[in-house]
């Protein structure tokens, strides 16, 4: 027994109290609101639990995965998933238009889900492994590292993900050291082909950036849900409709409002002191995150602590960031809001690193 | 080499990743004040607007359509009434292949080729989210057949709805009318009127007759229910209700059996009877023959019948009784021996000799007697009871047309009566000055002549003959006809009076009034020209018969009602009241091609007098006995 216990108060041990407390926080506000937008539905409360108890046990899982496991675990991902894609591109099964699932007999598997830690644990991987010789070759191969999975996700053609990939690889860069100047170059080249990269784009993804900037042109169709969700959250007020009594979401008029929008029947029901708690406490975390990453003793620890908050937040902003209408809508769900199991496990999955990494400082690198 | 070499670079590659989190925090921070940002524009900035965006969509208001009102006869009987029925209705917009749902519906039920055609113009007519009706007064059976097949018809509905039922046939379509399905116009007409949301719970709109126009009265106010619905429109609750106000129920001085018996005694002939009670302008029966079915057009006529009642020889639709326009020919001459006598032109036993025509100074044209070898001494009482047209040439000629027009005027002629139904006719009273406006052309004595005898540019509806013998028969007042006597509330079950309107009084000298009532009452006792219908009867009837004429005969010529085809003969008039020395019921009669008025308008009246004042029912009247004269 005395052995049993011991072993449990060190794997607690791993787990940071801050970060613990804040998720714990988030996903019992989740709860309240998945009830709530569900009607109150017993599956969806208890589908909602068990995909937290999942969640939380594989936290604490990558949580006890020292830091220099996950860092090896980096490049055997990373290829996984590249070879995955270019599976899916070639034997992908296609829904909604778009080729992103892998059809593995029983379940449907989307590889660009994987690519989402596997690129932030090769490229971290990758400085640490030069961090003595950083020179300008690695930034170059780092950067063509980023671009395979995020042309492959693009191609799919799924702009969100691959945007939201590029995104966590240009962060990791980023605090990698990438020099100033090419960043400032790399976005004069970007800024530049926006209007050839506005001709790439799909009919449908043009029409979500245009109904983005003016939803009322086409009320029932493709403006609908911003339309519905603005309403929602603008209703709302100061304070809010209360727990249920959200009018735009009981009645339906909120889509999707268990999962992409959620944050419109939050906003609805709890209003802008509703909406200032949860951005704190979004701020809270990627405060949280950032300080592990500062006093991390590895630069693998430093680099994904830092990219995994703030692409942490990343997802926050672009879910709210469209559900209130300033960003187009893209299938993006709210980080510990969100109704689905998959998101959650993968984002707790990163809480779990970045528990390791602020719990592993004594077993330094290599 | 990696132990000692990189420690200072490692110290300022640590400084510097400090750094980069720092802009990277302060990147976050950037983003987090863009969502509150956009919060506190939503959430506060715009709040008033949006939550009225939300509450717009929650709830949605339900028209309760009332109930509309009865419509009865003086004695309660009722002639329009409301019964709920089970109707297929089809939304054209759910549909996706319209025929093979009709086809399909066809197999169920039994669908009739009227009823798909008055389906196919309807849908012509309407909008396509608009429900159309298919068929109507589904039987239990029908109802059930499609309810349990209504998962394969899209866009295909059985729906309880309010119809009207006219129960006492075609007689009464002329008062009645009837109603039918708001249409376009229907729709232009109530928003103009600003009206229009009270009828978004109704799908029928009244068409024609009372129904037309006591639409405001009949309809009610419509209700309606807060409803909070939900996304796909289903209503969730009830928040709120404004019950709707159920339509007033209408009373009629009408007495359904003496309409039957007028109806009745028209036998096999065309034309209109009218009778009012000239104390009140009450219409005790109004009869315009042929009628046609109303109850075709409640829920939408297929477009054969409609065509067959609008394309008839016969023109059911047409209420001759408001829009029939006849010279009134001798049925004027009691208001001109009248004018005569008011205007000092006359004194009663002033006489002509009828030499059977009569010519203008100057001039050899003869206007002729309709007796030829005219009445030879004719005193003015005898002008009345013998119809004598030279007597009234010559009182036409010395009274001249403006002082005619001027007289004719003060009793209703060329003018609308007033009565509570729409789209009367006017008629036409002629003057100088009216074919001066009209033709630009003088005027010329010897359409004097002729005026003074009812003919020429003349032009009465039988209504305003009633109306114009209605005041002869009550010493001048100008009482407008009223059908409606009384309104009801049904929630106070209270009756209540509707006031007959009375347009002024005509100043005249009741000596002279005396004369000319006693040359009508002269026209039914022995010797005058109604003495035939008016024998035996146990009261005293005052009348005057007349005849319009529909082809011209030439100079020289003849009339001979033998020689002409029916369609062709003089429609028959006859205007009279009883009992002569206190009226309490006027009747002014045309009978189409009837020939003569003593013929077959005089006997129709008496049959409507005789029931009224006696209450006895007329065997076979026998319309083809009296005497051609008039």
């Amino acid at each position: 027994m005395p052995r049993i216990s011991h072993w449990i108060v060190r794997r607690l041990s791993h787990l940071d109290g801050t970060l613990l407390l804040l998720v714990l926080l988030l996903l019992g506000i989740s709860l309240a609101v998945v009830a709530s937008a569900s009607g109150q539905s017993p599956a969806r409360i208890t589908g909602h639990l068990v995909n937290i108890g999942l969640a939380l046990g594989v936290m604490m899982l990558f949580a006890n995965i020292p830091p220099h496991l996950l860092a090896r675990a980096g490049l055997p991902l990373y290829v996984a998933g590249v070879a995955l894609l270019v599976a899916v591109a070639l034997f992908g099964e296609i829904r909604n238009g778009s080729r992103r699932w892998l059809n593995l007999g029983v379940i449907a598997f989307q590889p660009s889900e994987l690519l989402k830690l596997a690129l932030p644990l090769m490229l971290a991987w990758y400085f640490q492994q030069h961090e003595a010789v950083l020179r300008a070759k690695h930034y170059a191969v780092a950067a063509v590292l980023l671009l395979v999975p995020f042309v492959l996700i693009l191609r799919q053609p799924d702009l969100g993900t691959s945007l939201m990939i590029g995104a966590s690889g240009f962060y990791l860069l980023f605090f990698a050291g990438l020099p100033w100047k090419v960043i400032a170059g790399g976005g004069a080249l970007v800024a530049a082909s926006l209007p050839l990269a506005w001709n790439l784009l799909h009919d449908y993804q043009q029409r979500r950036v245009l109904t983005l900037l003016d939803p009322g042109a086409d009320p029932l169709g493709a403006g609908y849900h911003i339309i519905q969700s603005t309403i929602a959250i603008g209703s709302g007020g100061l304070f809010g409709k209360g727990w249920t009594h959200g009018t735009q979401n009981q009645l339906d008029f909120i889509p999707e409002r268990t999962t992409d929008f959620v944050f419109a029947v939050f906003g609805e029901e709890f209003g802008l002191a509703g909406v200032v708690v949860l951005v704190a406490l979004y701020l809270a975390l990627v405060a949280r995150g950032l300080v592990i990453s500062a006093r991390a003793p590895t630069l693998f620890g430093r680099l994904m602590a830092a990219t995994l908050s703030l692409n942490l937040f990343t997802y926050a902003f672009v879910n709210m960031g469209m559900v209130s209408g300033v960003l187009p809508v893209v299938g993006v769900p709210l980080p510990f809001m969100s109704y689905g199991g998959t998101a959650l496990v993968t984002l707790m999955l990163g809480v779990g690193i970045l528990m390791s990494v602020a719990t592993h400082r004594q077993l330094n690198k290599t | 080499m990696k132990a000692v070499a990189p420690l200072k670079d490692l110290d300022r590659e640590l400084a510097r990743f400090h750094a980069r989190l720092k802009i990277g925090a302060a990147f976050v921070v950037v983003l987090a004040g863009v969502l509150l940002g956009r919060a506190y524009h939503l959430q506060v900035v715009q709040h008033e607007f949006f939550t009225q965006r939300a509450e717009s969509n929650r709830i949605s208001l339900v028209p309760v359509a009332p109930n509309r009102g009865l419509i009865l006869d003086r004695k309660g009987r009722i002639l329009a009434e409301n019964y709920s029925a089970y109707t297929l209705e089809i939304t054209r917009a759910q549909v996706a292949d319209l025929d093979a749902t009709l086809a399909e519906i066809g197999k169920l039920i039994e669908i009739t080729p009227g009823q798909l055609r008055r389906f196919r113009r309807l849908l012509s007519e309407s909008h396509e989210f608009e429900t159309v009706p298919l068929k109507s007064r589904l039987s239990d059976e029908e109802v059930a057949i499609i309810a349990a097949h209504r998962y394969r018809l899209p866009g295909v509905e059985v729906k309880a709805r309010l119809f009207r039922n006219y129960q006492a046939g075609p007689g009464m379509a002329h008062v009645v009318g009837f109603i039918g399905r708001i249409n376009d116009r229907d729709l232009k007409r109530l928003r103009e009127q600003n009206i229009e949301h009270n009828y978004r719970g109704s799908v029928h709109i009244g068409k024609t007759g009372l129904e037309q126009s006591y639409e405001t009265l009949l309809h009610g106010r419509t209700g309606f229910d807060q409803m909070e619905t939900d996304a796909s429109g289903r209503a969730v609750r009830m928040l709120s209700r404004i019950p709707p106000v159920p339509g007033k129920d209408l009373r009629l001085h009408l007495d359904l059996d003496l309409q039957a018996v007028a109806e009745q005694a028209f036998g096999d002939y065309l034309g209109g009877l009218v009778a009012l009670d000239p104390r009140t302008g009450g219409v005790l029966a109004l009869v315009s023959k042929p009628g046609f079915d109303p109850n075709l057009f409640v829920d939408g006529i297929d477009p054969e019948t409609w065509k067959a009642l609008n394309e008839s020889p016969e023109r059911p639709m047409v209420n001759r009784v408001l829009r029939g326009i006849y010279p009134p020919g001798s049925t004027i001459k009691p208001l001109m021996a009248l004018a005569g006598l008011e205007l000092g032109l006359r004194k009663p036993a002033d006489s002509i000799v009828d030499p059977g025509y009569y010519s203008l100074p100057g001039s050899s044209h003869q206007f002729r007697d309709w007796k030829r070898g005219g009445h030879g001494v004719v005193d003015l009482r005898r002008s009345i009871s013998q119809s004598c047209d030279v007597y009234y040439y010559r009182l036409a000629v010395d009274m001249g047309i403006d002082r005619m027009h001027d007289f004719l005027e003060q009793f209703g002629l060329g003018q609308k009566t007033g009565i509570d139904l729409e789209g009367e006719s006017a008629g036409l009273l002629p003057s100088r000055d009216w074919k001066k406006r009209r033709w630009n052309k003088p005027w010329y004595p010897g359409e004097t002549v002729i005026a003074g005898i009812g003919q020429g540019y003349h032009l009465t509806t039988p209504l305003q003959l009633a109306t114009m013998t209605a005041m002869l028969a009550n010493g001048g007042r100008h009482v407008e006809p009223r059908l409606v006597e009384a309104l009801r509330d049904p929630l106070t079950a209270h009756w209540q009076p509707v006031p007959g309107a009375v347009r002024g009084q005509v100043a005249i000298k009741p000596e002279n009034l005396a004369v000319v009532r006693e040359g009508m009452l002269d026209v039914t006792r022995p010797g005058g020209t109604a003495a035939r219908a008016a024998a035996g009867a146990p009261y005293s009837i005052a009348g005057k018969t007349g005849t319009a004429q529909v082809v011209g005969i030439r100079q020289g010529a003849r009339y001979d009602e033998k020689r002409l085809a029916r369609e062709h003969r003089d429609h028959a008039l006859f205007i009279a009241y009883a009992p002569a020395e206190n009226p309490t019921i006027v009747v002014a009669v045309m009978v189409e091609n009837g020939g003569s008025g003593s013929g077959t308008a005089a006997p129709i009246a008496r049959a409507v007098f005789d029931y009224y004042l006696t209450g006895k029912r007329p065997g076979a009247v026998n319309l083809e006995t009296g005497n051609a004269t008039d």
